[in-house]
């Protein structure tokens, strides 16, 4: 895109952010929120919903506050159900590099496998067909039983949630290498350890990270929730937390800090494709 | 003794729903000196390409067999360099990196300084100096089917097999790679089997033309033998009367005879030794002219011009 076009769209997307701010801030000025009817609930929200002066949705400028409250001490303990949110994102980060990594060192060897067979590609394909479509969560009970830990069991669920697009991708990038640059290698007497890194895995690598990226996306997706389930530490049991604290504001600057990780995982994983791929 | 012999080669395909086995070419009987350069002509669906892959050892033969320097060929070796067609670099890697992997194949516990050596050598060879750490994607089509001529020149294989090189390429560019590969040939006896669709390139670079009839069930029809010098080159070839009368004769042949031979095989054709004939040597004899009268008449003003 030429420079002034993307000046242009930057532009374009500043104005709609203001837009937006614009909005959020008139539906949820002082006195235009609904009346607080319950009283329990009035009781819970405070001096703001009990006078009806205030609606309980935080105002855009609540959020900033808070989220600069949150971005000046991210990493405090005050106590197990109290933690800065940088400590919680960090849990959840872990978990999912944890997870991720163990499922990348499973899927690429074993999809490598599948791949250069065709019998085993046929072999193992109602099995990943199954398996796919299953929600990662549902396997929650299931590792929560023969773990028995919930912390291990929320790394299990994005293990197999990060599973099958890697093996998946890896199974079909391999058997897709040209046949060309496999005869290259045949006629040179190549070993098959040699061929097998320096031919099939460049030549595959493109699709390999094209996985990695779909299931580092899907893992972030998981987490989330697993934690809310799961409970303890991790960004999803902060939203969780935050919402038995009825802090509206604090699930918001949550929200918006589980969309900057999620885009910057994914970024990384992008720059990692772009590097590995090869023009033709 | 003959350095590569072919004996009895023939694929056929069982086809999917049972019946007779399709067969693309069958009988093929052919020899190759040590030294030589032949080139083999025929139609698209001909198995041309089949019988180069079950040289190289890429392909398998339905019956028959290929003997090298007194082995059977079963599988691919590195006495076999292969040029492919769709010039098959990998494109992740240099120029230099790509003829490295095959150096590094050839000579796998060779010092840094000795591969470095080899490949240099091979890229100035086929006239790529300068363009060693450019990836496929920046060079041109001519430059990668050099790379490839290149990978296959340096593992020094015993024998060379060109899968319709040069096909992908204008006319300017295959006429100066077309030189050089003569050049380096000439210069390093290699031992050549080419596939072309060219009548010009196969009298410039070959001393043995194999004709294929038609296929299915093709055959090889005859093999023309190449009686213009062997120092023949492209800007002085067109000047000798014999090469008119072998481009006629193959040309001929490929327009008419190879269809008719799939049709009605000569009764005296024997495929274990098909007929060698040597249209080049005819210009003199005083029976050429009426057997030459057809062909001619396709290529009239080029003749008339080479006569004044």
């Amino acid at each position: 895109m030429p420079r002034s076009g993307r000046l242009a769209s930057a532009l374009l997307s500043i104005l709609m952010f203001a837009l937006f701010l614009a909005i959020w801030q008139v539906a949820t000025r002082p006195g235009g929120g609904e009346q607080a009817a319950d009283t329990e609930y009035a009781k819970m929200l405070g001096s703001a919903a009990a006078s009806g002066q205030k609606s309980a949705m935080p105002s855009p400028k609540d959020v900033g506050l808070k989220m600069w409250e949150h971005v000046k001490d991210p990493f405090y303990v005050r106590g197990t159900n109290d933690q800065g949110i940088g400590i919680q994102i960090a849990y959840s980060i872990g978990r999912v590099m944890l997870g991720f990594g163990l499922a990348a060192l499973v899927a690429i060897p074993l999809g490598f496998l599948i791949g250069m067979s065709p019998l085993l590609y046929r072999a193992f394909d109602p099995f990943i067909q199954v398996l796919k479509p299953i929600s990662p969560l549902a396997w929650m009970p299931l590792a929560l039983y023969t773990i028995k830990d919930s912390a291990t069991s929320s790394i299990f669920v994005i293990f197999i949630c990060s599973l099958w697009p890697m093996l998946i991708n890896t199974a079909f990038g391999v058997s897709a290498v040209r046949r060309e640059w496999l005869n290259v290698a045949r006629t040179l007497e190549v070993s098959p350890m040699r061929k097998a890194f320096q031919v099939v895995l460049p030549a595959a690598a493109p699709t390999i990270m094209t996985g990695m990226r779909i299931s580092v996306g899907i893992a972030w997706l998981v987490i989330v929730a697993a934690e809310m389930l799961v409970g303890g530490t991790g960004i999803g049991y902060f939203v969780w937390n935050e919402w038995n604290n009825l802090s509206i504001s604090n699930i918001l600057c949550a929200i918006l800090l589980i969309g900057l990780v999620g885009m910057l995982l994914d970024q990384i994983l992008a720059r990692l494709a772009r590097a590995v791929t090869y023009p033709e | 003794m003959e350095f590569l012999r072919v004996e009895g080669l023939s694929k056929s395909f069982a086809p999917p729903r049972g019946g007779a086995p399709f067969v693309v070419f069958d009988q093929v009987h052919f020899e190759i000196d040590k030294g030589e350069f032949v080139c083999i002509v025929g139609h698209s669906g001909c198995g041309k390409s089949t019988i180069l892959n079950i040289l190289a050892g890429l392909d398998e033969a339905s019956a028959g067999v290929v003997i090298m320097a007194g082995r059977e060929v079963a599988g691919p070796s590195l006495d076999r360099g292969v040029v492919f067609q769709g010039h098959a670099l990998m494109p992740w890697l240099t120029a230099k990196k790509n003829v490295e992997f095959a150096v590094k194949s050839r000579w796998r516990d060779a010092s840094r300084a000795k591969i470095d050596e080899i490949c240099q050598r091979y890229l100035d060879l086929v006239g790529l100096t300068g363009s060693e750490h450019k990836k496929p994607a920046e060079l041109s089509g001519g430059m990668k089917q050099r790379v490839g001529i290149a990978r296959a020149f340096a593992i020094e294989p015993k024998m060379l097999l060109l899968d319709e090189p040069f096909g992908a390429l204008d006319a300017l560019t295959r006429g100066v790679i077309q030189d050089e590969l003569l050049k380096i040939c000439a210069a390093t006896h290699q031992t050549v089997f080419m596939i072309t669709h060219d009548v010009d390139e196969a009298i410039l670079l070959a001393d043995k033309i194999l004709l294929m009839s038609n296929g299915p069930d093709a055959r090889i029809a005859e093999i023309v033998v190449n009686t213009l010098p062997r120092d023949r080159s492209r800007n002085t070839i067109h000047k000798d009367p014999q090469y008119y009368a072998i481009r006629n004769h193959l040309v001929d042949f490929l327009v008419s005879r190879s269809k008719e031979f799939t049709e009605r095989p000569p009764a005296d054709y024997d495929p274990r030794h098909p007929p060698q004939v040597t249209p080049g040597l005819a210009v003199d004899s005083p029976v050429i002219p009426v057997s030459l009268a057809v062909p001619r008449a396709a290529t009239s003003a080029a003749v008339i011009g080479i006569r004044n």
